[in-house]
């Protein structure tokens, strides 16, 4: 859905990187106020790889999904998604790209409370002033997917934490994206709920989308294709 | 490392701390909160000193005047028989009487005025030695009709010394007086002059008249008695008072333009108060959870609401100390510039010291902390009665809180505000004009919210994403998104009303200009003083000035009807008693007048102050004696608040043999130059007299509205300013509350412009909204304003008139300000850190 790569991103096209991967992460480096958080960090992900990132807190994860979602500039290294070098790319480029490619599922849900959930999981297609018969299939057919059929006109607060969770996960397949970056995504849930949100991803990443998974759950690292632990020295895969 | 020591304060000391904590964290907006309180209590404060220390200055002079006296005996400007005063002199029980002459004279080329006292100085002793005693020269040098004496301010603010010449104008001529020395430094505290009463009676041209006497009453006198036989000796027009009753009158004629001052700096108070509340409002929102947690913690409701009640107390305390003190100052400077005068001319010229009453500051200072409490309390008992389980799950709505719960509240204050405000005055004051604003305020305000949802919910819902979306978070958020629209519903109100009121006023004033000035050319002796006026000679030359085809003279006198209410001022002039209407702007139909009935034509004023209605009858002391008047209309007349009656001219010369005029109204012939006029009548009739043309005397009216509403121009801005800080607090806490909410949609793909736009949709629409139903409710309080306030204020009546074009460009400018404002105080929301804000659990 999103292969070709649009005008306002071509600015960013790599020669380097990985052709086989995806997502390409070569020699990242960040520190804040002297202190290096980040070195010399390298990470390939394939097209529908699922992986997760563990590590202790304050390691660095929050950096690295930062660096990646665009959010945050590296000292060294580059970026490149589907070929795009995220780091050369200005802020609007970037408000594109993670608009078009990238989902996001939040520890906190993060729905807004004043729409409803079908509303909610529109947003990233209604941003991109997609066709609206076609959001409300494609809503509906997601709503669907997550179990919350029949919840497309509640609001938020009439919803459980495993049921906005599932909204979240909706809103952030919605447009079918390239990568998703799942922070914590069972952190506020309790086992069962965190059980079926994180079968859900393993279910909805795939194919043309792949991801990653930060978290502290054994659990939920279980789900995953391969696994990285991140440590002072970098980012090794936990056999 | 040292050992850190940990306390740990008992009790709500731990809440009462986090509190104080949450206004050190936020000093700006508890301090923009602080400066609101502030600035209503320095408006009101001031406001307050400069018309106490005018009204005390005033009162000192009329003190000083009376002396030792028990009873003052008053009559018309114009004098009355000096034969009065044996009679008076010789009643028993009247231990001493002082006879005087006491006159605003002109001063010559100049258009102010100065008191001259003309005193019998033997006699001024033994009722009024302040002002004998200690004289530089002595008592028989001031036996020379040519010789004054000046008080220190006189000296001062005129330039003179011993030995100058103080020039006055009397009728159309200059009368120099020599300057023998000062007054005794507090002797009279304002600009005066001092002479004997035979030289004032001769050089001012007062011979056989007086126009008070002070009299002492003889130890162990009863003073009812004496006073009700003073009364007996006295002809028409002439009353004994309390010299108390002076000051009363003095006082009572700036009285109402005092509590309109007052009024608009209490708007101030309110306004400030209202920004308290949203403030507030938007910090409890803002710590919702942290108030939640109190709560699942321990915390009772009422704990809650005394940690929330306790910021509002601070905010208070400080605003209303730096108010105190900032009203202080403003009133010292204001009145060591520019006097004890507010921009109404009733304390022109009173010079005065800021006087401070500790109970008047201390009523300040509370009113000032109470309104900072009230407007916490509000959202501090919303947020003690909402639900921690709430508050506390994600994605919940937001709270209730500072929001009145039952609609019919602010219905029922409405109407009982629409239903008292026909009401009539009470005390003189339109007490309940005030109340009935108050209360269609305060119903506005407790009924915004539930207007504002009704709006949002039947808005179409836009095509536009953002736009979109900007009417979903305004939806979702009815009672924040009502609690900005208030405050624009109450600065807008106000400025819409303040608008209406003031060009009604200045269209209907415009239009009586237009409708009293008829003539080519207006000459007066005088535009002040007591002391000028047009002999037959006079009037004679006048009427021969080449090019002058038609003239009409006006005698302006005043005369004292009832001793508790300022002296009446009669217009002696030519009237057609079949219409009327063709020079006087009747807002009466005129009556048919009875034969062989004197008819008057009396002002809003007289009819308001002494019950008088049309048909009935007006008794005038004119000539000395009494005189019955058939009431034919009532008349519209700025000029004069304490009221005004047209008389025809020719009558009041049968009844008085009077005629000396003050006026002349000149039509000139096909072609003639109004300035070659003018230079006639000044090289022939006397270089002091006033001539102007209308436009000239309409131009200088209308500055001096102007001027007039100045003040309350300033105090209005401030209300307005007040205002527009309170939305800038309830959009900027807003955009802190949802910087998740801004860092969720920049993932998801909208730009920073876009949540711009959003912002800007979203201020707009508020702006919208909170315009047309502040111009409504302006409306209708500008009616209350013109219709029940201005009238029982100051006894005139107003046309409508509606400021259209000024209120479109108003409310264009508080739409694009709200828009704009909403987009900068959401400005850190288009930065980056927002982006973070959604991954404070990351």
């Amino acid at each position: 859905m999103k292969q070709a790569i649009p005008m306002e991103l071509s600015a960013g096209v790599s020669p380097l990187g990985n052709p086989a991967s995806m997502l390409s992460i070569r020699g990242l480096g960040k520190q804040f106020g002297g202190r290096p958080v980040l070195r010399d960090l390298s990470l390939d992900l394939g097209r529908g790889e699922y992986v997760a990132i563990m590590g202790e807190s304050g390691i660095g994860k929050s950096t690295l999904l930062n660096l990646v979602a665009g959010l945050d500039r590296p000292d060294t290294g580059e970026i490149v998604l589907d070929g795009i070098a995220i780091t050369r790319l200005g802020e609007p480029a970037l408000t594109e790209l993670r608009r078009d490619r990238m989902g996001f599922v939040f520890q906190a849900f993060h729905l807004l409370p004043h729409l409803t959930v079908a509303q909610n999981v529109a947003l990233p297609l209604a941003l991109a002033r997609a066709d609206a018969a076609a959001t409300a299939s494609r809503v509906g057919a997601l709503l669907e997917a997550v179990g919350l059929g029949d919840r497309g006109e509640s609001f938020p607060r009439e919803l459980s934490g495993g049921e906005m969770q599932r909204v979240a996960i909706a809103r952030a397949l919605v447009h079918d994206p390239t990568l998703v970056l799942a922070d914590e995504p069972t952190g506020n849930l309790d086992p069962d709920s965190a059980s079926q949100i994180l079968a859900l991803l393993r279910r909805r990443i795939g194919g043309q989308t792949a991801g990653i998974l930060v978290t502290h759950s054994q659990a939920a690292a279980a789900t995953v294709d391969r696994v990285y632990l991140l440590g002072p020295d970098g980012l090794r895969p936990k056999i | 490392m040292s050992a850190a020591r940990l306390t740990v304060a008992p009790g709500l000391l731990v809440p009462y701390a986090a509190s104080l904590g949450e206004l050190i964290r936020h000093p700006g907006r508890a301090l923009l909160s602080a400066l609101g309180i502030a600035v209503g209590v320095a408006m009101g404060m001031a406001v307050h000193i400069i018309n106490n220390s005018a009204i005390s200055a005033f009162s000192m002079s009329v003190n000083v005047l009376s002396g030792e006296a028990d009873l003052v005996v008053r009559g018309p400007r114009g004098g009355f028989d000096e034969a009065v005063f044996p009679m008076v002199a010789r009643l028993p029980g009247v231990a001493a009487a002082s006879p005087a002459v006491e006159i605003d004279a002109k001063l010559a080329g100049r258009r102010e005025t100065i008191k001259v006292l003309g005193l019998d100085l033997l006699r001024a002793g033994s009722v009024q030695p302040a002002l004998v005693t200690d004289l530089e020269v002595s008592i028989l040098d001031l036996f020379d009709p040519d010789t004054v004496l000046v008080s220190p301010q006189a000296a001062e603010q005129l330039d003179l010394k011993r030995g100058d010449t103080l020039v006055l104008q009397v009728g159309a001529r200059e009368v120099g007086f020599k300057v023998a020395g000062l007054l005794a430094p507090g002797a009279f505290p304002q600009r005066a002059a001092l002479m004997d009463i035979a030289s004032a009676q001769w050089r001012l041209d007062r011979l056989g008249t007086l126009n008070r006497i002070d009299i002492r009453a003889a130890s162990g006198a009863d003073l009812t008695a004496l006073r009700q036989s003073v009364e007996a000796v006295l002809p028409a027009g002439v009353h004994v008072s309390e010299p108390a009753d002076e000051v009363r009158r003095g006082a009572g004629l700036s009285r109402a333009y005092r509590v309109n001052l007052d009024m608009l700096a209490l708007v101030a108070l309110f306004t400030g108060g209202f920004l308290v509340f949203s403030t507030q409002a938007l910090a409890v929102l803002r710590r919702r959870q942290h108030l939640a947690l109190l709560r699942v913690l321990g915390a009772t409701p009422w704990g809650l609401t005394q940690v929330l009640l306790i910021e509002g107390l601070a905010i208070g305390v400080l605003g209303a100390a730096v108010g105190v003190a900032l009203g202080y100052g403003l009133a010292s400077l204001a009145l060591a510039k520019f006097g004890g005068d507010l921009g109404a001319g009733y304390f022109r010229g009173v010079t005065a010291q800021p006087e401070v009453q500790l109970l008047s500051m201390l009523l300040f200072f509370g009113l000032g902390v109470a309104t900072a409490v009230i407007g916490a309390a509000v959202p501090a008992l919303g947020a003690a009665r909402s639900s921690p389980v709430t508050a506390l799950k994600a994605g919940s709505p937001e709270p209730a809180a500072a929001v009145p719960r039952y609609r019919w509240g602010g219905v029922a204050l409405i109407v009982l505000g629409a239903a008292i405000a026909p009401l009539p005055a009470m005390g003189q004051l339109p007490v309940l004009g005030y109340a009935a604003v108050t209360l269609i305020l305060l119903g506005a305000v407790w009924l915004t919210p539930s207007l504002t949802r009704r709006f949002l919910a039947l808005l179409p819902l836009p095509r536009a994403p953002g736009a979109q979306l900007a009417v979903a978070q305004l939806r979702g958020a009815p009672n924040l998104s009502g609690a900005s629209v208030a405050g624009i519903v109450v600065s807008f109100s106000l400025m819409v009303a303040m608008a209406i009121m003031v060009w009604s006023f200045r269209e209907s004033l415009e239009a009586w200009l237009t409708r009293v000035l008829p003539a080519d050319v207006y000459v007066r002796a005088s535009l002040s003083g007591d002391t000028a006026f047009f002999g037959p000679e006079d009037q004679a030359e006048i009427a021969a000035t080449p090019g002058v085809a038609r003239v009409e003279f006006q005698r302006q006198l005043s005369v004292l009807l009832d001793p508790r209410h300022p002296a009446v001022g009669v217009l002696a002039k030519p009237v057609d008693a079949q219409r009327p209407q063709s020079i006087l702007a009747l807002t009466t139909k005129p009556l048919p007048v009875p034969p062989g009935a004197n008819p008057a034509w009396i002002s809003e004023a007289v009819a308001d102050l002494y019950d008088v209605r049309p048909g009935g009858r007006l008794t005038l002391p004119l000539g000395g004696s009494d005189h019955a008047f058939f009431v034919a209309g009532i008349w519209r007349d700025y000029a004069r608040t304490a009221g005004a009656v047209v008389i025809d001219r020719e009558r009041y010369v049968e009844l008085t043999g009077d005629r000396r005029v003050t006026d002349a109204a000149l039509w000139l012939e096909p072609g003639a130059s109004a300035d070659a006029v003018a230079a006639h009548l000044h090289s022939r009739v006397g270089r002091g007299i006033e001539i102007a043309e209308p436009r000239v005397i309409r131009q200088l009216s209308l500055a001096a509205f102007d001027r007039t509403f100045a003040i309350t121009y300033l105090l209005e801005a401030v209300a307005v300013l007040i205002g527009l800080f309170g939305i800038s607090v309830s959009f900027s806490a807003q955009a802190i509350a949802r910087r998740a909410e801004f860092g969720m949609l920049r993932h998801v793909g909208m730009t920073r412009r876009g949540i711009g736009e959003m912002l800007a949709t979203e201020g707009a629409l508020l702006g919208s909204f909170g315009v047309t139903v502040g111009l409504v409710l302006g409306f209708a309080i500008s009616l209350i304003l013109i219709h029940v306030v201005n009238r029982q204020s100051f006894h005139w009546s107003m046309d409508l008139h509606v400021p259209w074009l000024l209120l479109a460009t108003l409310a264009a400018v508080l739409v694009a300000a709200a828009a704009l404002t909403a987009v900068l105080s959401g400005r850190q929301a288009l930065g980056d850190s927002v982006l973070r804000a959604v991954r404070e659990d990351w």
